[in-house]
């Protein structure tokens, strides 16, 4: 029991990832990542409304009729999302700013439609969150490797503190332009998955 | 007026592309571009979709959800702001849209239907259609803007995917390293298709 509980929680962060393997979630991933600071608030917005969409889902499971399940399901995250974009707003205002429409576009986020259908329609709640936690840390996972990548790299800071001092500020670092433009995010998820797949060969896919 | 909205069309389908220059609605432009005649398929019905959804959004927006909208209804209601149900109701007016354009292409036009059937439920959770319409509600479109914004960005979309699953035909015949097949290459190749867009910003009629 207690190992298949670890394993729920524990695989989708490198055996089961939700973007390098499942393909699900990638937009958000894309635009949030050039600063650590929106990169960190976007995996915990996404991580808390997972955790409660898989919950809430499963939980309601056995009393949603069949053919209406996917809108009862995006009510059940629309409502979820505007709690959290409330909150932001109202604790972490300029963050919010900065993360503008893509904290509503949590709502069409597939990993979160996509584990409430795989997996809380047929699971207990309990199971159902400690899944919905785990997917979010594996999406958090990739996310904060290309926050970190892109920030260090494209402006030589972390969380906003100067790490490399910039040549432009009288230190020694040029920075590199590319890495604060959204192409290359898919250029470093392009190449975490490389690297998690030669770490993992079962993954590879065959044409 | 006209050179206005042909300039909105032009920034939506190229400036600001959807797919490459937001990245929205990625999850599908990656899992459906294998082959070009899916892909068409898709664009097609996203272009349908997002043509009447985010100007059904927008009329949704300005008569009931924006400050002081409901004035219409009564003098009583005009102090009310709905707009934090906005995330809630677009999405609804979109599952709900997406559900009536399939049971009438069923009943109607049962060899479209054929051809879209199996994307039109994939489309209600594709972030492009609820991304337009938070855009719209952003930048406060009009009715007549809307409408040639959501077709755009639908063309925008379509052309994204079909050129991205024409090269992806192509890539069948290199060789490509094994951990890098499949979805690898496929980010890195949306990264190279997304630098060569960013040569129309700043573009404008």
């Amino acid at each position: 029991m207690a190992d298949k509980t670890s394993r729920v929680l524990l695989d989708p962060l490198f055996e089961n990832n939700p973007i390098a393997l499942q393909v699900l979630g990638i937009c958000s991933a894309l635009a949030v990542t050039t600063k650590m600071e929106t990169t960190v608030v976007m995996c915990l917005a996404v991580i808390g409304v997972l955790a409660g969409s898989n919950f809430t889902v499963s939980m309601l499971r056995n009393h949603i009729p069949p053919s209406i399940r996917i809108i009862v399901q995006l009510t059940i995250i629309a409502s979820l999302v505007i709690v959290t974009d409330q909150i932001l707003k109202a604790y972490l205002f300029e963050v919010s700013k900065q993360l503008s429409v893509f904290v509503g576009l949590i709502i069409t986020n597939c990993i979160i439609m996509g584990r409430a259908e795989a997996y809380a329609m047929q699971n207990n709640p309990l199971m159902s969150l400690l899944d919905g936690i785990g997917n979010g840390l594996g999406y958090s996972v990739i996310l904060l490797v290309t926050g970190f990548l892109r920030e260090l790299f494209g402006s030589g800071k972390l969380f906003g503190q100067v790490v490399l001092p910039l040549a432009s500020e009288g230190g020694w670092y040029v920075p590199n332009g590319l890495l604060v433009l959204s192409p290359s995010a898919f250029f470093i998820i392009g190449f975490l998955i490389w690297a998690i797949r030669t770490w993992k060969p079962e993954q590879v896919e065959e044409d | 007026m006209l050179e206005h909205y042909l300039s909105l069309a032009v920034k939506a389908i190229f400036v600001e592309n959807m797919a490459l220059a937001f990245f929205l609605g990625m999850c599908s432009f990656l899992a459906c571009s294998k082959k070009v005649e899916t892909a068409l398929g898709l664009g097609a019905a996203v272009i349908f979709v997002l043509s009447i959804t985010v100007p059904a959004n927008n009329l949704i927006y300005n008569y009931l959800l924006k400050e002081g909208a409901l004035a219409w209804a009564s003098p009583q209601l005009a102090g009310y702001d709905l707009s934090f149900l906005g995330y809630l109701t677009y999405i609804g007016t979109i599952a709900a849209m997406v559900q009536i354009v399939e049971m009438t292409l069923d009943r109607f036009f049962p060899a479209l239907y054929g051809a879209l059937g199996v994307f039109l439920p994939l489309i209600a959770v594709n972030c492009a259609i609820l991304g337009a319409s938070l855009f719209m509600v952003e930048r406060d479109y009009t009715l007549a803007e809307s409408a040639v914004f959501g077709l755009g960005s639908g063309i925008g979309w379509f052309l994204a995917v079909v050129a991205l699953a024409a090269i992806r035909e192509r890539m069948r015949y290199s060789n490509v390293p094994a951990g890098l097949r499949g979805l690898g290459i496929t980010f890195i190749l949306t990264g190279l298709m997304a630098i060569g867009f960013m040569a129309f910003s700043g573009i404008a009629l």
